[in-house]
Formats: C-alpha cells, sequence, structure tokens
C-alpha cells in the first residue's frame, strides 16, 4: 500500500517537475536549445507505466501547462494528445527497441510535435518561427536515453512500478 | 499466459475505441482553442487559478534568482569594484545631466503655463521586477512581480533606464505580463527625432523593430533615433523607442522600410518601470458629464432634512466623488 502510494506520488512529481522544468528560463544563447519536457516525461510514462497514462491524463497536463503558459488554451493539450496516442499505439514496439532505434523513434514523435505546434501557430495568425526553433527536438532526442536510463535507475532504486 | 498477455497489450493495437478517443480529445481540445481565441477564455481562467499559477511562477523563477545571486558571490572582488566604480560615474554625470536640466524643465513649465498646456516632464513610475519564466511563445514577453493588487493595469506602458520596453498585456493578482514592442503582434507610434517625421514601428522575429511605411521622399538615415509620439494614446510622447539600423527600399518600391534596434535592454533588464500616467488622450476632450448640484452642496442640504439615515449614504458618496478629480489631477 505505502509503495503503492510512493510510486504515484513519484509519477505524479516527474510530471510536475516537467510542467516546471518547462517554466524555467535558460539563458538567451541556450533559448533554443530547451527540449520539451513534458513530452519526454510522458513519453517515458506512456511506454513504462502504460495503464497510467492515457489521453485523458495527457489532455490534462496539457491544459495545466497551457494555463502555466499562457498562450492558448487547448494548444499543448492537443500536441500531447496526440503524442501520448502514437507513444501508446506503438508501445509494445517501441519498448523492445535498441536505445538508438528508440531515440530515432522519439525524434520524430517530437518533430511531429513541433509541426503540430506550427500549424496551431500559423492557424491562430503568429509569424513564421526563426530556423533555430527547430533545433530542440533534436536536443530532446539526444537527451532521451540519459533521461530514460535515469528515471529507470530511479525507479529499480526506489523499488517501484 | 503468453496468449493472454498478448491480448491485454496487442503488438499492433488496432482498437477503434482508442483512435475514437483521440478524435473525442482532439476534438475538444481544437473547440477549447477556438473558443479561447474569441472569447479570451484562458486570461479569466487564468486569474481564476492565480492562486495556482503564481506560486508556480514564483517556484521556476527561483533558478533564475540563484544563478544571478551566485554570480554576484562568485564574481572577483576587481569585477565589482570596476562595477561600482562604473555606477558611481554614471551616477554623477546623470545627477550633473540632471541639475543643468532641472533649470530647463522649470523653465519649460512656465513657458507651458503661460502656453496653458498640460503636458508635464514629471514621471510618476512604479518600480518592479522581472520574474525569470519561460511563457514559450518564442520570447516576445516577460512576466512581472507586481499585479492588480499593486495598481497595475492592462496598457500601462513599461520602460526600463533606455527606453520603452512594451505595455502590460494581462494582469494577474500579483503578476503581470508585457508584451514587449519587438513582439511581431506590436505596434508602437513613434516620431523620428530628427526630422519629426511620424510612423509607426513594429515588432519583428529577430528582436528587432521594424518601420515599414516611411515614404520615399521621407528623410530617415541610419542612426536617427526613434521617439514615441503620443499618438494613440497609449505610449505617453518623448520616450526613446529605439535607433534605425538600415533603411531599404521596400519591395514593392512604394515605401522605404528601415530596422531599428530596440533602445530599451530588451534581454537583460531586471528591474523595470510602469509607467502610472497614460498619454493624454488626442482629439476633441471627453464630453463633461451631466452633473445634479455640486457634491459638496449635497452633505449640507441633507443633513438638516434627515438626519437619522441620510448623513451615512452622504458620508459614502463624498469622498468618493471628489476621487476621480485627485487622481486625474495628479498625473498631471
Amino acid at each position: 500500500m505505502n509503495r503503492q502510494r510512493l510510486s504515484l506520488w513519484w509519477f505524479i512529481g516527474t510530471l510536475a517537475f516537467a510542467l516546471l522544468s518547462m517554466l524555467v528560463p535558460l539563458p538567451g544563447v541556450l533559448e533554443p536549445f530547451k527540449p520539451y519536457w513534458p513530452a519526454l516525461f510522458l513519453l517515458y510514462w506512456s511506454l513504462e507505466s502504460e495503464d497510467r497514462v492515457s489521453l485523458g491524463l495527457a489532455f490534462a497536463i496539457g491544459l495545466v501547462a497551457d494555463l502555466l503558459n499562457g498562450v492558448v488554451l487547448g494548444e499543448q493539450a492537443l500536441r500531447l494528445c496526440a503524442l501520448v496516442f502514437i507513444a501508446l499505439r506503438f508501445r509494445s514496439r517501441l519498448r523492445f527497441f535498441p536505445m538508438w532505434q528508440q531515440t530515432l523513434a522519439v525524434l520524430a514523435l517530437l518533430l511531429n510535435d513541433r509541426i503540430l505546434l506550427l500549424i496551431v501557430r500559423v492557424l491562430a495568425g503568429a509569424s513564421l518561427p526563426p530556423a533555430s526553433w527547430w533545433i530542440s527536438p533534436f536536443v530532446g532526442a539526444a537527451l532521451w536515453p540519459f533521461l530514460f536510463l535515469l528515471l529507470d535507475d530511479l525507479r529499480m532504486r526506489l523499488r517501484i512500478q | 499466459m503468453a496468449r493472454a498477455r498478448d491480448e491485454s497489450s496487442p503488438l499492433f493495437a488496432g482498437n477503434a475505441a482508442g483512435t475514437l478517443r483521440l478524435i473525442f480529445y482532439l476534438a475538444l481540445a481544437v473547440v477549447l482553442m477556438v473558443l479561447d481565441q474569441r472569447n479570451g477564455w484562458l486570461w479569466r481562467l487564468r486569474y481564476g487559478a492565480a492562486a495556482v499559477i503564481e506560486p508556480v511562477y514564483r517556484l521556476a523563477g527561483l533558478p533564475a534568482i540563484g544563478v544571478r545571486s551566485m554570480s554576484v558571490a562568485f564574481a572577483d572582488r576587481q569585477h565589482l569594484t570596476e562595477q561600482n566604480q562604473r555606477l558611481r560615474e554614471d551616477l554623477l554625470l546623470a545627477n550633473a545631466k540632471l541639475n543643468r536640466m532641472s533649470a530647463v524643465a522649470e523653465q519649460n513649465q512656465r513657458l507651458k503655463e503661460l502656453l496653458d498646456t498640460q503636458h508635464s516632464l514629471e514621471l510618476n513610475v512604479q518600480l518592479a521586477r522581472v520574474i525569470g519564466v519561460d511563457m514559450g511563445a518564442y520570447r516576445y514577453q516577460l512576466t512581472l512581480n507586481v499585479g492588480a493588487r499593486d495598481g497595475v493595469k492592462p496598457g500601462q506602458p513599461v520602460i526600463d533606464a533606455h527606453g520603452v520596453m512594451g505595455q502590460v498585456k494581462e494582469v494577474l493578482p500579483t503578476t503581470s505580463v508585457v508584451m514587449l514592442v519587438t513582439d511581431p503582434a506590436h505596434a508602437i507610434p513613434v516620431v523620428i527625432e530628427r526630422s519629426g517625421l511620424r510612423t509607426v514601428a513594429y515588432g519583428s522575429r529577430d528582436g528587432q523593430l521594424t518601420l515599414p511605411s516611411i515614404p520615399l521622399a521621407a528623410d530617415v538615415r541610419v542612426g536617427d533615433r526613434l521617439l514615441t509620439s503620443g499618438l494613440g494614446g497609449r505610449f505617453p510622447p518623448g520616450f526613446p523607442v529605439g535607433e534605425v539600423r538600415s533603411v531599404a527600399p521596400a519591395d514593392t518600391g512604394m515605401f522605404q522600410v528601415a530596422q531599428a534596434q530596440p533602445a530599451a535592454d530588451i534581454d537583460r533588464s531586471e528591474d523595470v518601470l510602469l509607467l502610472h500616467d497614460q498619454a493624454e488622450p488626442d482629439g476633441p476632450p471627453a464630453p463633461v458629464k451631466p452633473m445634479g448640484p455640486p457634491a459638496e452642496l449635497t452633505p449640507g442640504t441633507a443633513t438638516p432634512v434627515t438626519p437619522s439615515g441620510k448623513p451615512g449614504a452622504a458620508s459614502v458618496t463624498k469622498p468618493s466623488a471628489p476621487a476621480p478629480a485627485t487622481t486625474s489631477g495628479v498625473p498631471r
């Protein structure tokens, strides 16, 4: 019981941490390199514990992120829903990919996410972003193996599901 | 056993229910976006949820504060001494300039009184600190640590020591969001200091300002300073906005296009000033509200007639009646 509660808190804590790190600014030079943290953490959890992550959860987290970011309500909800849907759909295959293949898949997912964001922004009337805007998915994919191994290791140490 | 597991998580999950739910959620998100774009729900929701959102902002701003204080803590003594020296010199210079200006300002004031205009050189400002929060949206926004409780209102101009930074876009109870002049959706009416040409400066994607519609015959050179013109009634006149960096004919050949560098330190400012007095509105003065007898007379006439109930009501209305007069009188 206690362990279950701990694992639930760990799950919530990582997601809250992801939202918080989305808000933490980087120095101006590093700004385009910032990965989209909520997507990475949600991907990890949708691969590792399928029963907790659902489209509803992705939608809710997206709404909270929108509320914090204050751009358009529903934008990140849409992106995260699409991301989690694809991840859950191909979960069984993604899980048994070797790490480099998994990283490539994550890159594809993050690029897809950026394209979705671009479509939403352009439809909302924003101007096209600069070229450096496309760096972020690559950084996210490059960080993926480390994030995955770190979270897996922490989970093993805490002995939680 | 293996078969059962296969069924619970099939390798090629093609269940229609999942797709349906995806479509449902995507449609919901799109509907939310459209409604929000139309009605501005998000900001009302944000205002309601401010008790949760603002602590998160403060928390997210902590690393930036930490880095800042670390850089002070680990900066070497010589660097700090140099900085201190430089600031002293700046202060001395600024004070000297101010002293010289004060005489001129006084003269200006007298002349203006003679001309019976009400423009004033005094500033009514409020100091605000920037919270380091990344609000997405390609960094055209700042978050400040003052909000509705400190009397901040949407539309207030924000300046720093060097020039105009932007205007307050949305206000939460104790934080507010500033739209920068470099936001592509922002436009500010400017006047070119040297030639007096009035035009409009738009934000552009590369953190600069664009002046897209300067007449071909107009006199604009690289190095010209742009000041706020005060037209439009949002920014008071005379604040530096930027400096022209390049002038070229537009693609259409009908206009000249100039690029300008913002005067304010948009990326580096930590403390900013919120202007409280808005620019005087141009055009005809607002119509005077039809009033009954003067407010000063009502309590005097009311008290003798009904000594029991009316004085309370009169004493409530009395302070509220002169209040607009004093507040509108202070910024002038």
